[in-house]
């Protein structure tokens, strides 16, 4: 149901059923490494190159979902993926291993949470029995695709991000136990006319800004409802901007509850720069670290609000600027 | 930014970049010049120990020692490329790495390593030169600018 612009409230609340977060060698070093189902020793997975091993990421990632969710794969109604390599090869080769219907969708580092919503919207109308949101990002893909070959010696600027090795999966179901969707806010395309990769928390933070406040308004919450609201990847750098944006206009969300999943992922020590980026930046940190603690009565109530930066090399390279989006779901348990 | 790009920005971008220009992390550029000029001297040092090795125990001339020394350079630095070390030593030094021949060698090398995966022929041949390509190009380009100009001041009677 539609409440206020662009909020979907679901009514009978899909139930996550099962949710898995894949991640690489540089992730479990990280601060995070016990809630990764699997955590790579190798970034190239045994396979022969780059985009394989993503593609590997995202079968492990929806393979260990369905498994925990006791079902088979024979069982999923449909699957909602998206990545960031071109023509969003990753998920759809999945999809083919998979053999569910397949939508295919793109938001780059938002494409987590666009799923979800999507996913949950299936679900929430009996569209689908079992739904299947999925998403990943490799660092040496990205980074070959969108900058430079991983071994070039370029110095990055202090506002650059590490994306994300890994790959996440939620599996939504109509009843069940476990934590449900109950609402999802979508974004709109905010560009503020920056236009440095090297600086992609700094253009996402408005759009992260315009999606919060979208839902707490046409929601008629107030912040303090959540116990963690969480953004995607607008790492050290974009969190900072969002964080001065919201107060100024006068949205008061409490430091200890306002987080990024580009600065949990990885720890202080880990030379990333501003933070994590990529598709499996929110993915992961959602199904794995914040599902976890929901489990275990930490937390009942997160908002998380998955951001993505819409540009190509090639719209980069012809000096436009970034179009950033945001989408948020919330999980309540 | 140039007051040209600034025009095409509504107020509301103008206002937002300067907002999230305050809160930019500021790049050190005072010890990133120390650094590339620490790193790109001992470089320097490094090829002039080789030349004058090449010249005392080779027979190489000054004039003939410069192309042996700039080969080895270029081993050790696409070897560096590609035990995955270049890369890490580029963060930490920036220009010190990048602008003498070694840097050169990085681009070539890391862009052949990256695209292996496709193939020799579209992969590693038709990208080896993805971020060289300019350099060679607007090299040689100006190389025959410069030397035309010397031509038509020696044929003016200049030199």
């Amino acid at each position: 149901m539609l409440k206020g612009h662009r909020t979907w409230v679901f009514e009978s609340k899909p139930v996550l059923l099962a949710s898995s977060a894949i991640g690489g060698p540089f992730e479990a070093q990280g601060p995070l490494a016990d809630d990764f189902d699997i955590l790579h020793k190798d970034t190239w997975l045994g396979q022969d190159s780059f985009e394989k091993a993503e593609k590997k990421l995202l079968e492990q990632a929806c393979e260990i979902a369905i498994e925990k969710a006791g079902l088979k794969k024979e069982d999923i109604q449909f699957f909602l993926s998206g990545d960031l390599m071109n023509q969003i090869i990753s998920s759809s080769f999945t999809a083919r291993t998979l053999g569910s219907a397949f939508l295919g969708i793109y938001g780059a580092c938002s494409s987590s949470m666009e799923g979800l919503a999507l996913a949950a919207l299936i679900v929430n109308s009996k569209s689908a029995k079992y739904a299947l949101a999925g998403t990943s990002s490799h660092n040496a893909a990205a980074e070959k695709q969108y900058r430079y070959p991983t071994e070039y010696g370029g110095q990055k600027p202090p506002t650059a991000q590490w994306t994300v090795t890994g790959a996440g999966a939620a599996l939504l179901g109509q009843e069940g136990e476990g934590p449900r969707i109950t609402s999802a806010t979508i974004g709109r395309v905010v560009d503020m006319g920056l236009s440095d990769p090297f600086n992609m928390g700094g253009a996402m933070a408005p759009a992260a800004v315009d999606t919060i406040e979208a839902h707490f308004r046409d929601l008629g919450i107030d912040p303090s409802y959540y116990d963690i609201i969480a953004t995607g990847d607008l790492g050290r750098v974009g969190h900072r901007i969002a964080t001065d944006l919201l107060t100024d206009h006068g949205l008061k969300i409490p430091p200890e509850i306002f987080t990024d999943c580009g600065i949990l992922i990885y720890g202080k020590d880990q030379p990333v720069m501003a933070g994590a980026s990529g598709c499996a930046c929110s993915a992961t940190v959602t199904y794995g670290h914040f599902i976890n603690r929901m489990k275990k009565g930490e937390i009942k109530r997160i908002l998380i609000v998955a951001t993505g930066a819409l540009l190509s090399p090639l719209s980069y390279q012809q000096k436009e600027s970034i179009p950033c989006i945001a989408h948020a779901v919330s999980i309540e348990m | 930014m140039s007051s040209k790009k600034k025009k095409k920005l509504t107020p509301t971008q103008q206002k937002y970049q300067e907002y999230a220009k305050k809160r930019d992390p500021k790049r050190p550029v005072l010890s990133n010049c120390i650094r590339a000029f620490v790193v790109g001297g001992t470089i320097c040092t490094i090829g002039q120990g080789l030349q004058m090795i090449f010249i005392k125990y080779f027979n190489f001339t000054e004039d003939t020692a410069g192309d042996p020394t700039v080969a080895v350079l270029i081993m050790i630095s696409v070897l560096l490329t590609g035990l995955g070390v270049y890369d890490h030593i580029g963060q930490w030094a920036g220009a010190g790495t990048a602008i003498p021949v070694t840097g050169f060698a990085n681009t070539v090398a890391s862009a052949a390593i990256e695209h292996r995966s496709e193939g020799y022929v579209l992969g590693v041949g038709g990208n080896m030169f993805k971020l060289s390509g300019s350099v060679i190009a607007y090299g040689v380009f100006s190389a025959f600018i410069v030397a035309i100009v010397k031509i038509a001041i020696q044929w003016l009677g200049g030199m």
